[in-house]
This record gives C-alpha cells, structure tokens and sequence, in this order.
C-alpha cells in the first residue's frame, strides 16, 4: 500500500489517509467487538447481582466479573481510544499516518493480548478482577496479555506523535492544532503515562508468577498499580471531553469559548489528574494522611476545576453556536432546538449530563480522604464509575461512531428509527445502574461479591436492610435495559457496515456537517451570542447539587463510629 | 473555524476570556479551595479519621499476637459455626484481629462509647474490613499491620463483611463484633 493515498470526504471536506483510514476502521470494528462480548457478561453480573434471580455459580460469577471489567474497561476502550488519536491526528490535520507498518503491529498485538487475555481467564485458573491484586496469583499468561496489549496501544501512541510531528514538518496545517486534537494529545501524554505505570507494576507480577521474582511488596504493587489503574480512567476521560467539543463542532458548527481556557484545562489534565489515582489508597495502611490528601485533591482539585471548566465551555460553546444562528429567544431555546432525534447529539449530551452530574459529583465526593471510609470496595464504586466510564465515556463513543460510519465507512445508519432511541435507552438503563448500585453500597453492601444472604456460611450472616435487595433487582433491570441499548448499538453499526446502502463518492442528501460559525455571526447584536445565560443556570444547578451531596456525606460520616 | 480547525487567530492566548467563563472559574476555584480545606478542617474536629500508624509484620508474627491476645482475653464463650472464642479487651485495650481465607478471628466484644486500638492484618491475600452497619471499610493487606482506634457509639451486633475479593469463598467471610453497653 503507498503511503500516500488521499481521498477527500465529499461530506466533510476532510481528508484521509488511506492507511489511517484502515486503521480506523479495523481499530473501531474491534472495539465494538470487545464491547458486545464485555457487554454480554455485563449482563450476565447484572442478574446474578439480582439476589432473586442469581443466574451464575459463585466460580463462574467471579470469572464472568473479571472478564467484564478488562473487556470493557480496558479492550473497548483503548481500540476505540487509537482510533480516536488517528481520527484527531491524521484527518484533522490532513496528514499522512506515521509508520502504518508499527501502527499494524501494535494493532496486531493489541489484538493477540485481547484474546489470549479472554482465553486464559475462560480456562478459570485466572478469576482474579481487573486489579489483580498480589499476592492472589493468575496464570502467567493473564500478565502476558495485558503487557502485549499494553505494548501494542503504546505504540499506538506513538504512532500518533509521530503524525503530529510529520503534520508540523510537512506543515499541513497553519498556526495550533485544532483544539480536539489537542485534547487528543493530553489523552494520549496520559495514555503514556498509564502504560509506563502498568509495565513497571506488570512486568514483575508476570516475572513473579513464573518464579523469577521472590515476592511482590502489596502496598508497592496497589500504588503503582493504580497509577495505572486509575490513570487509564483518565485517558477516557480526556478523550471523551475532546469527542464533546468534536460533536458540539460537527452539529452546531461551534468554536470553544475561548480556546484559551478550553486548553488550559486540558493542560491541567496531564498536571494534575494521575494524582488521582491516590483515590484507591485512602484506607490503606502505610500511606500518610497528608500524601493522601494532596493528592486525592489532585492538588487542591485543580483537575476537577479542569472538568467543571469543560463542563461549562461545551454545552455553553453550543449555546453561543446556537444564539449566533438565531436561536436566541429565552435561556432554552437553544436547547430545545437541538436535534435530539440525532443519536450524535442526544448521546453526546447524555455523556455531558451523565458524567458531570452522575460520575463527576460523586467521584469527587467519595474522593475526600474521610468519606471514602463509608464507601471503600462498597457497589458504590461501581456506581461510580459506570457513571463516568460507561455513561461518560462509552456514550460518547458511541455518539461520535455514529457520525463516524457514514464518513468512513461510505455506508449509511441502517435502522435510523431504532438509532434514534438507542443512547435514550442506553442512558436510562446506564443511569439506573449507576444509582441503584451507588444506593446499594450506600447501605454497605461490597462489591465484587458473589451472594449478600450469606447462605453458605452454616449460620453466621449479615442482614442487609430490604431496600439493599430491592437497589439489586432495580439494578438488574436496569442492566437489562442498557444491555439492550447496547446491543442495539452493536446491531446497528455492524448492520450498517453490513448492509448500509453504499454512498460512493456522492455527498449524502442531508449535510452530515455544519459549516461553522463566522465571527460576523457571533459578533452580530452586539456580540450578544457570547452571553451563555442557559449554560449558566444548568451550571448553577449543578453547582447546587454538588455542594449539597458533598456536605451530606459529611453529615453520614459525622453520624458512624469514632474513627482514629 | 471551529473546534476541529486550527483557532482562527494564531495569537489565541491573547483573546480575552468571556465573562460567564470567569464567572464560573472564580466559582469553581474558591469551591475547589473549600473541599480542600474540608479534609484538614475534619483532622481537626471531625471524629472520623482514620489513623495511618503501620508496621511491618509477617504471618506468623501477626497470628503469634493475635493468639496471645485471645488467650489473654477469652471470654470462655464461643459463636458462630466455627465456635470462634468471643474475646472481651478491657476499655481502651487493644484488639487483634486476623484475616485470612476466608474468616476473622476471633469475635471481639466491646463496650459502647469505649476507644479501641485495632491492629488488623492478613495471613495470606488482600481483604476488606468491612464493618456493618456502621459502614466503616478499611483495606487489610498481609505482611503490614495497620493500626487505628474505633470507638462504637450504639450497642448492638455487628458483621464484618469481607469486601476484597479474595477468591472462590470471599462471599463466606464474614465475622462479628459484638458492643454490648
């Protein structure tokens, strides 16, 4: 293949590569694949988390839940996240690819560690969780996997740089990158970060399990592997935030705000966020209350401010969008007019609300040094973080795949009247999940635990208070309820890629794309557009409920046993 | 030009920053600077916070103290199906308690509005101290022992739950704390 074909997307405007356009496209396609099969043991957790219907063994379950955590959390995401930093690189910018032949191997092997890695957990000698905590041994193959998947998205990364810097020399662009593939670069310099981090703490783990290394320090082994573990969190979280500005781009022809502010929170991502991952310590013994509370506050919650700084800067962005094209009447106008039937908008905007006011707040919350004693390996955690992760982050993916398939793939949406409920369904069945388990480990119950009637014990149990197993049924139909907008997704992309009728060369008969606004229109009245007062009042809202949440959980914390 | 173009201005960093953006930033940072001075602040008055006091330990070492503690406190009276000893520790004693696959032991007996120094380890992997309902979790790692004082403030019989997956019997562990008035 030469390295430099180029077709020009009569849609968009843009061009591609055609070797980054093949990536793309085998990068997205495996990721959805990852998605459904982790989706399907989602699934398969969901109900046996419904006390009631409690489908699994206890050895299956605890298999099934690891197989869940590393499909989604980690195969979906990051096939999903290289095809991002191609998308923000090479097509933005209208540049070749960097060395397609490395970008293939680390495909190639992302691929290999995928596999091997949902084999070997399948053989049931490895049921150990994503964490994987020593000194609880897996097959040497589970480390293997990892640390060749690992290999593989860093190259990845690379391969990306290595396109920023070709961009630069060939000077395909003028002046700064866009501002979405410089969120693409701050996702990427943290992508670094957290592979680095897994292979210091993976490669002596897998070292350890073959009999070369004596023995693996436990608290050592959870601080850097939650330099990991947490950090590649991060990595989602920046690249969603640029998949919002992308969207808020594509549909309403938007401009950040300022584009200063905009990067200077993402600046603060790379500064600030990793420090995060101090989160997982703060009931761990051997680690100081003044390590964990500067961190934990990613230094005085500079990384948050960054998040609530998007928050406001995106759906204010759109605002300003909107206003200049006229929408101007009220505070919601611009809303309203939105195009919620678009499953790019509603999706994108399910993610915004849902990560911010789900994930975002209640992260923060747990976050603090103290109240994370009353939620430590609770089901609230996974409430959380199916909040950010899955809410925030999967359906902003999803969002963006289905402006992405017609571009890229020249197919168009089959079944647009199921992909016009899609995220609404998906939303609602992600958001039960998020707040009836948050609600279940409100009232204690662990996660990652296999039967709370504590039957099997010959007599010594603990009883949970009714609404604990009535949160778990709630979850469990909540679970099915996302299963089936997911699956819904999945159906839908591969139909269209399947079955889509073709678009050739011709551009569609609906513009996939809005021309972007003027400053004439933005500077028209006055340059009024500017004056985002919808955005403001959904941000005090959000402020309110913030504040009100986080001093609430002081007041349960004030109310337990002295603690010292 | 929007967000997927180069800015429009190639000097962006000196477009001034709109007002509903420092607005918010302003609101944002002095809220960020109240959550960060609310985790110091609850050093200083709150009741709840957890101590950090570790020391290395090994296996035995911590099963060798933990026998000594029961031996020295037994209260005579066993529970549960293991007949685990009930152990009763003086007001302002210290209590030992050993997880392992997949128990605590022993059962320990306090006095309501009474302070207890715990000393918590593991014999083999990681678990979780989870005490309910009173909601208090806590990591126990093996080969470091953590210390830390509890106070109960309501009489009543309290489960430890294990919430560390620990393997195939991690939703068996559980044990009991017992405060009595």
């Amino acid at each position: 293949m030469s390295n430099n074909i180029f077709r020009t997307c009569p849609d968009t405007g843009l061009k591609f590569h055609g070797p980054a356009e093949t990536l793309m496209k085998v990068n997205a396609v495996a990721a959805v694949v990852f998605l459904l099969v982790g989706g399907f043991y989602g699934l398969l957790v969901g109900l046996t988390r419904w006390q009631a219907v409690h489908l699994l063994e206890a050895s299956d379950f605890y298999m099934v839940l690891t197989l869940h955590g590393i499909n989604v959390l980690i195969f979906w995401m990051i096939f999903f996240e290289i095809a991002v930093l191609y998308f923000c690189s090479s097509v933005l910018l209208g540049c070749r690819l960097a060395t397609p032949k490395w970008a293939w191997v680390g495909f190639a092997l992302m691929v290999i560690g995928a596999v091997m890695n949902n084999v070997i957990v399948l053989q049931g000698s490895s049921s150990v969780m994503m964490t994987s905590y020593v000194p609880m041994e897996a097959h040497p193959l589970f480390y293997l996997s990892l640390i060749l998947f690992a290999v593989g998205a860093l190259i990845g990364c690379f391969v990306f740089f290595g396109t920023l810097v070709i961009a630069k020399a060939e000077k395909t662009y003028e002046g700064s990158v866009p501002l979405v593939t410089f969120g693409a670069i701050t996702a990427a310099v943290i992508a670094v970060f957290t592979i680095v981090s897994g292979a210091i703490v993976l490669l002596p783990t897998f070292l350890w399990s073959v009999g070369l290394v004596g023995e693996i320090d436990v608290l050592a082994y959870r601080l850097i592997w939650w330099a990991f573990g947490h950090s590649s969190q991060q990595i989602n979280v920046a690249a969603h935030v640029s998949v919002w500005y992308a969207i808020v781009a594509i549909l309403f022809g938007a401009k950040p705000l300022s584009e200063k502010v905009s990067r200077t929170a993402f600046l603060m991502y790379i500064l600030f966020l990793q420090l995060a991952s101090v989160h997982h310590l703060l009931v761990d013994p051997g680690v100081s209350s003044n390590f964990k509370m500067f961190n934990t506050s990613y230094a005085m919650y500079l990384a948050v401010m960054a998040s609530m700084v998007h928050g406001l800067t995106v759906p204010g962005s759109m605002e300003a969008a909107q206003r200049a094209r006229g929408h101007t009447a009220g505070l919601f106008t611009w809303l309203r007019k939105a195009p919620w039937g678009n499953p790019t908008f509603s999706g994108m905007f399910i993610s915004l609300v849902g990560f911010g006011f789900l994930g975002g707040i209640t992260g923060v919350v747990m976050g603090a040094e103290q109240i994370n004693i009353l939620v430590h390996n609770t089901l609230y955690v996974p409430g959380h973080f199916h909040a950010t992760v899955v809410l925030g982050s999967t359906m902003a993916f999803m969002a963006l795949t289905y402006w992405l398939v017609p571009i890229l793939f020249r197919r168009e949406i089959v079944m647009k009247g199921l992909a016009k409920w899609q995220p609404y369904i998906f939303g609602l069945g992600m958001s039960g999940v998020a707040l009836f388990l948050m609600g279940a480990g409100t009232l204690g119950v662990p996660r990652r635990h296999w039967d709370i009637g504590f039957a099997g014990t010959g007599g010594m149990t603990h009883e949970f208070p009714a609404a604990a197993y009535t949160m778990l049924a709630l979850n469990g139909l909540s679970v099915i309820l996302a299963v089936a907008g997911g699956a819904a997704f999945c159906v839908i992309i591969v139909g269209s890629l399947l079955f889509g009728k073709k678009l050739g060369d011709q551009p569609m008969a609906e513009p996939c794309i809005v021309a972007p606004v003027t400053d004439e229109e933005y500077n028209a009245n006055g340059g009024s557009a500017y004056a985002i007062p919808g955005t403001i009042v959904l941000a005090m809202i959000f402020f309110a409920s913030f504040a009100l949440y986080y001093f609430i959980n002081w007041k349960y914390l004030a109310e337990t046993w002295g603690i010292g | 030009m929007s967000s997927l173009s180069p800015p429009a201005k190639k000097l962006w960093w000196n477009e001034p920053i709109h007002k509903s953006e420092l607005l918010w930033i302003s609101l944002v940072f002095v809220w960020g600077m109240v959550m960060t001075f609310m985790m110091p602040y609850w050093h200083v008055v709150g009741k709840q916070n957890l101590g950090t006091e570790t020391y290395g330990t090994t296996p035995k070492a911590f099963q060798a103290a933990t026998q000594a503690f029961v031996d020295q406190y037994d209260t005579g009276r066993t529970e549960g199906p293991k007949n685990f000893p009930v152990v009763a520790p003086p007001e302002g004693g210290d209590v030992y308690l050993m997880a392992r696959l997949w128990d605590w032991w022993p059962i320990v007996e306090l006095k309501k509005g009474a302070t207890y120094r715990f000393h918590l380890s593991s014999l083999d992997w990681q678990h979780g101290f989870s005490l309910q309902p009173a909601n208090i979790n806590v990591q126990v790692v093996p080969n470091y022992e953590h210390v830390f004082s509890l106070t109960p403030n309501a009489a009543g019989e309290f489960s430890v739950i294990c919430n560390e997956y620990c393997g195939i019997g991690h939703h068996l562990m559980i044990g009991k704390i017992l405060v009595v008035d």
